[in-house]
């Protein structure tokens, strides 16, 4: 059985929940850099731990936990979102995580910053702005 | 001058490990939501409901499969491979929702693409 004949008939959705969809996702993705950032904090302390050290690890270490926690809260946020709001502009949006990535690297791991990765972000934040104000309230 | 030879430094396993990783990924986001359709009042409907768990479970092993693949490639290669789930994701909108893929959409998702391919110039 596939998703789409199990799935409820496809129903027009509010535009104002819409709208609160599209803003979820995208702070969804400010949750998964910070989640992002935890972990790698937090992996650094296991360096050469194998499978079982790292699996008790995200339990006793509280930055990998933390990390984890926001993940989880970010699927149940995603979830949610899809619930009110389309595939087709929801999933695409979550790219905005890599303008957040980019900058923490620089800001936090001293990762270098250069032409082409500003030239990237900008481009990256017009389409997420295009994506959303396109498919938010406008329509 | 004469810099431009083609070094592959990213082995074929990586780059497949992460398409694979992303294909996989936008599948789960099918899964996630139907399953978040199904949703109501009772709370069976989020314990008892499998398409939510599939959906979660693909997330899991796509980002199993991103860690493994990251871990060995360059960053350049590997980003716009994982951009290649967004267009994938165009598709199942339209196939299993029905979503109507518009200019703007199209545009959209365009610009991200180009940009992540800028952000990966920029991690060589």
């Amino acid at each position: 059985m596939t998703p789409a004949t199990s799935a409820p008939e496809v129903h027009v959705p509010d535009p104002a929940k819409r709208k609160l969809a599209i803003f979820i996702v995208l702070a969804c993705t400010l949750l998964v850099a910070v989640g992002q950032y935890l972990i790698k904090l937090g992996a650094n302390r296991l360096s050469h731990a194998g499978l079982v050290a790292t699996m008790i690890g995200i339990f006793t270490i509280p930055q990998l936990f933390a990390g984890y926690c926001l993940y989880g809260l970010f699927t149940v946020m995603f979830v949610y979102a899809l619930r009110h709001g389309e595939l087709s502009v929801l999933y695409p949006l979550i790219a905005l995580g890599y303008v957040w990535t980019t900058i923490t690297a620089v800001v936090a791991f001293h990762e270098s910053m250069n032409p082409f990765k500003i030239v990237g972000l900008l481009v990256i934040i017009c389409g997420v702005g295009v994506l959303g104000w396109g498919s938010g309230g406008s329509k | 001058m004469g810099e431009w030879r083609l070094e592959m430094t990213t082995p074929v396993s990586s780059m497949v490990l992460v398409l694979i990783g992303s294909v996989i990924g936008s599948v789960g986001a099918i899964f996630l939501k139907s399953g978040a359709h199904a949703v109501n009042r009772h709370w069976t409907s989020i314990a008892f409901n499998w398409r939510l768990a599939v959906g979660i479970g693909t997330y899991l092993v796509s980002s199993v499969l991103y860690v493994k693949g990251m871990s060995n490639g360059e960053l350049s290669v590997l980003f716009p491979l994982v951009s290649l789930g967004y267009v994938c994701t165009l598709v199942w909108s339209r196939l299993f929702f029905h979503e109507v893929i518009t200019k703007v959409k199209l545009a959209g998702v365009g610009l991200i693409l180009v940009g992540i391919a800028f952000l990966s110039l920029g991690s060589r």
